[in-house]
């Protein structure tokens, strides 16, 4: 504690010497309890704590910060989201050895960017045990929108049991973990709805493949927490009536995709993964794991306002309060029913498919020249049966998000960089990653091949390359790149996005750009964690460009 | 923006990143898993104890098991069969293990070692497989099959039909193995999930049969051709 207040006052020095900003910071590893409301479990924390401190820093400042481990494993700490030099990125056996129980490791880079993100472990499973925290960079200019109060809400999925332990599960019985399977109940109440033949029909076919509908969690039975508080812990943020409230949604889960709204309230999005977009107001989102979005709200009513994000599957949810006055609390909706895979989501011109539903369906054309034509602006979403297809979902997917109230869902099309962080070019070349799996024996890889059996993707510096991915699997992986930015192609050119994860569903097809402007070596995977450490990662090694790589 | 002085205080930290990887996990993993631990009263009133558990341990690639299975007597205070087998695992398709190892048969009576190898796995439909080739110490030659279905009745509520069967190309009068099909055994057991997945429950009926001469030489020791059994006990996985 000690230690974070000496980095605070580092701050406020560094911010009188006005030109060359140097904070420096503390934090230390340690071992906390974690008291969910629903149970108390063993856990890591930074400072004493989890979630760890809200590091705050300034775009332009010079950081020091001296992480001590104080457990007796090693650990590690990776800032996810920054550009900095690979040495400084904190993944162990990549940008350097990890920092051993006892050691102290001094991270120091330049700040070059502002926005939401967040820092975690990158050791084991020490994040899903609770290794993360906050990180808000203010920017050098003006922000392009106004708002009076400002709440970080970093979501997570806490679990009772370790990570290690929910892990040996999974290869043990992939489906340990999943109590949304269906059962005879579900069969009779199908049968009786879209009679036996078709319900046999489906559930043969789900059968022949070996595969569940219901695969959507892969952990389930977990809290949903919001700054470390459980549902009936209710964290609280407080409101003056008609004042705009900043929300920087960060999604720290281990595993889980939040859908997060306030009913009540239109979230207008500003910022997504760290980046300005160009506004977007919507009633819901879904967060991907690892995902920043940051919204601003406007409560109008002297009344709480429920924060509720419940999670993809529906297995669990967050809550939390927005509210004039400490104490308060609004109503917390029911979980909506638990979505189910369709045919859709296996990603499938599959032989078995003559789906009456998906007749007609061709997710080999489904190339970009269709979405670039889409008119994204003028998309009416008041009436969900006309929408078109949201092009990050599989047409007939069973994951195409709906808003609580039948408003607007935000989706990766309506994403648009506020200003082009890049030139536009052409790619130099485009490479092929399929995201591929074996559900029943829980191991998970990239174009079939295991991290630990894997040669490196080999960048070179200067080059921008063209990620294709294609999920093959049957979950929704949050990708993430290291070390510098994924530009997600919605089909508006300069104006793409720019992020550090990229959720790509079942059955589609999704591109990003990398500029290849960060010599070193540099992870990349999917960010679930019980993902990554069964294989779907990569090391990115990018060669050429300056010396030692710590420009 | 200025530059940073960066010490090369982690130069060492690539040199070893291509065998240290990302440390993210070790890749050995093991379980244990006990299928059933039970009490078995039989229809002519006979007491009996049962129990089947597989511990394993290694990586995706290969594992090192070690399975067990024992019926105990309480009327004769005696091991029906006890059956303890060490085997090596790998993966041969998605859904599919190849198995092999040795097994030690040693109830009280005639001991046999056995060479085996089979098949393990998911079928389509969901049906769990077990299906081994056996050669014992003497040369003779038998084969089962296992087939397990797991019906859904609430997400933790079960309801398990399980059969089995096996069959022998020799005699083995000395272990009671006769040629031809040799024996049934079908169970339907309903379990629940008290705890997680680790501790389950359960209550059933089990049914077994000799037949041929495996039933024949049963007949000659007294006992019955066919039982069926009250049973009750537990699944445990940890
Ligand atoms: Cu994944």
């Amino acid at each position: 504690m000690q230690r974070y207040f000496k980095g605070l006052a580092g701050v406020l020095l560094a911010s009188l010497c006005a030109g060359t900003w140097a904070g420096e910071y503390s934090l230390t590893v340690d071992p906390v309890t974690i008291d969910t409301g629903d149970f108390r479990k063993q856990g890591i924390g930074y400072n004493g704590a989890s979630p760890g401190p809200i590091l705050r820093f300034r775009e332009g400042e010079d950081v020091t910060i001296h992480v001590t481990n104080n457990l007796d494993e090693p650990t590690s700490v990776h800032w996810h989201g920054l550009i900095l030099p690979f040495q400084m990125d904190g993944v162990p056996g990549l940008s350097y050895p990890g920092i051993a129980p006892g050691e102290t490791f001094t991270y120091r880079f330049a700040i070059k960017q502002s926005g939401t993100y967040w820092f975690h472990s990158h050791s084991g499973f020490q994040e899903p045990d609770g290794a993360y925290g906050a990180i808000i960079i203010e920017p050098q200019g003006r922000e392009p929108f106004r708002y009076d109060r400002d709440y970080v809400v970093q979501l997570t999925d806490k679990h009772p049991h370790s990570g290690d332990r929910i892990m040996r599960n999974l290869k043990s019985s992939a489906d340990y973990y999943n109590r949304q399977q269906q059962t005879v109940g579900d069969f009779w109440r199908d049968s009786r709805e879209r009679g036996l033949a078709a319900t046999l029909k489906d559930r043969l076919m789900w059968g022949d493949m070996r595969m569940m509908s219901s695969d959507i969690e892969d952990v389930q039975g977990f809290t949903g927490l919001i700054n470390g508080k459980g549902p009936e812990q209710n964290w609280s943020g407080l409101f003056q009536p008609g004042e705009r409230v900043r929300l920087r949604l960060i999604n720290s889960s281990a595993m889980t995709y939040f859908d997060v709204r306030l009913p009540g309230l239109k979230m207008t999005v500003v910022q997504a993964d760290g980046n300005n977009v160009q506004p977007v107001t919507v009633d819901e989102l879904r967060i991907g794991v690892a995902e920043t979005y940051d919204v601003i709200v406007q409560p109008k009513e002297d009344r709480a306002y429920t924060l509720f994000a419940e999670s993809m599957g529906r297995s669990g949810f967050a809550r939390g309060t927005l509210a004039p006055r400490e104490g308060m609390q609004g109503e917390i909706p029911e979980l909506r029913p638990a979505p189910l895979l369709t045919m859709a989501d296996m990603g499938m011109a599959h032989a078995g498919m003559e789906h009456g539903e998906m007749a007609g369906m061709d997710h080999g054309s489904m190339n970009h020249g269709d979405m670039a034509g889409m008119d994204h602006g003028s998309m009416n979403h008041g009436q969900a049966a006309a929408m078109p297809a949201d092009p990050f979902y599989a047409q007939g997917s069973g994951l195409i998000p709906q808003a609580y109230n039948d408003g607007r869902f935000l989706s990766y099309a309506d994403l648009r960089a506020q200003k082009p962080l890049y030139e536009e070019r052409a790619p130099t070349r485009e490479i092929e990653l399929r995201l591929t799996g074996n559900m029943e024996r829980y191991i998970w890889s990239i174009n079939g091949i295991k991290e630990s059996d894997a040669e490196p993707i080999r960048l070179q510096y200067g080059e921008r390359v063209r990620f294709k991915f294609v999920n093959e699997t049957m979950m929704t992986h949050p990708m993430h790149l290291h070390g510098m930015w994924s530009i997600l192609d919605v089909g508006a050119g300069q104006w793409n996005p720019v992020k550090h994860v990229i959720s790509v569903a079942p059955g589609t097809t999704v591109y990003m750009e990398t500029e290849v402007d960060a010599p070193g070596k540099w992870a990349f995977h999917c960010h679930l964690s019980y993902h990554a450490a069964a294989g779907m990662f990569r090391t990115v090694i990018v060669e050429g460009g300056p010396q030692g790589g710590d420009s | 923006m200025k530059r940073l002085m960066i010490p090369l205080l982690l130069a060492s930290a690539s040199a070893g990143a291509e065998q240290m990887r990302h440390s993210m996990h070790h890749g050995y993993f093991y379980g244990v898993r006990v299928d059933a631990l039970e009490y078995r009263h039989g229809d002519s009133g006979e007491e009996l104890g049962y129990w089947s558990a597989d511990a394993w341990w290694g990586t995706d690639e290969l594992k090192a098991r070690w399975l067990s299975e024992a019926e105990y007597s309480f009327d004769h205070d005696s091991w029906e069969t006890l059956d303890n087998r060490l085997a090596l695992q790998t993966p041969i398709s998605d859904f599919i293990d190849l198995r092999g190892g040795l097994r030690f048969d040693t109830p009280d009576g005639e001991n046999r070692q056995y060479a085996f190898v089979g098949l393990t796995g998911l079928l389509p439909y969901w049906l769990e497989m077990d299906s081994n080739v056996y050669l014992s110490e003497h040369g003779d030659v038998s084969v089962d099959l296992a087939l397990e279905y797991e019906l859904l009745l609430t997400n933790r509520l079960h309801l398990t039909p399980e059969l089995e069967l096996d069959a022998a190309l020799s005699d083995d009068e000395a272990v009671g193995v006769g040629r031809g099909l040799s024996s049934l055994e079908a169970g339907l057991r309903l379990s629940y999930d008290l705890v997680d997945r680790a501790i389950a429950p359960y209550v059933g009926v089990h049914y077994e049969r000799a037949f041929g001469r495996t039933a024949d030489y049963v007949a000659e020791k007294g006992e019955e051709r066919e039982g069926w059994f009250a049973v009750a006990g537990l699944r445990l996985m940890f």
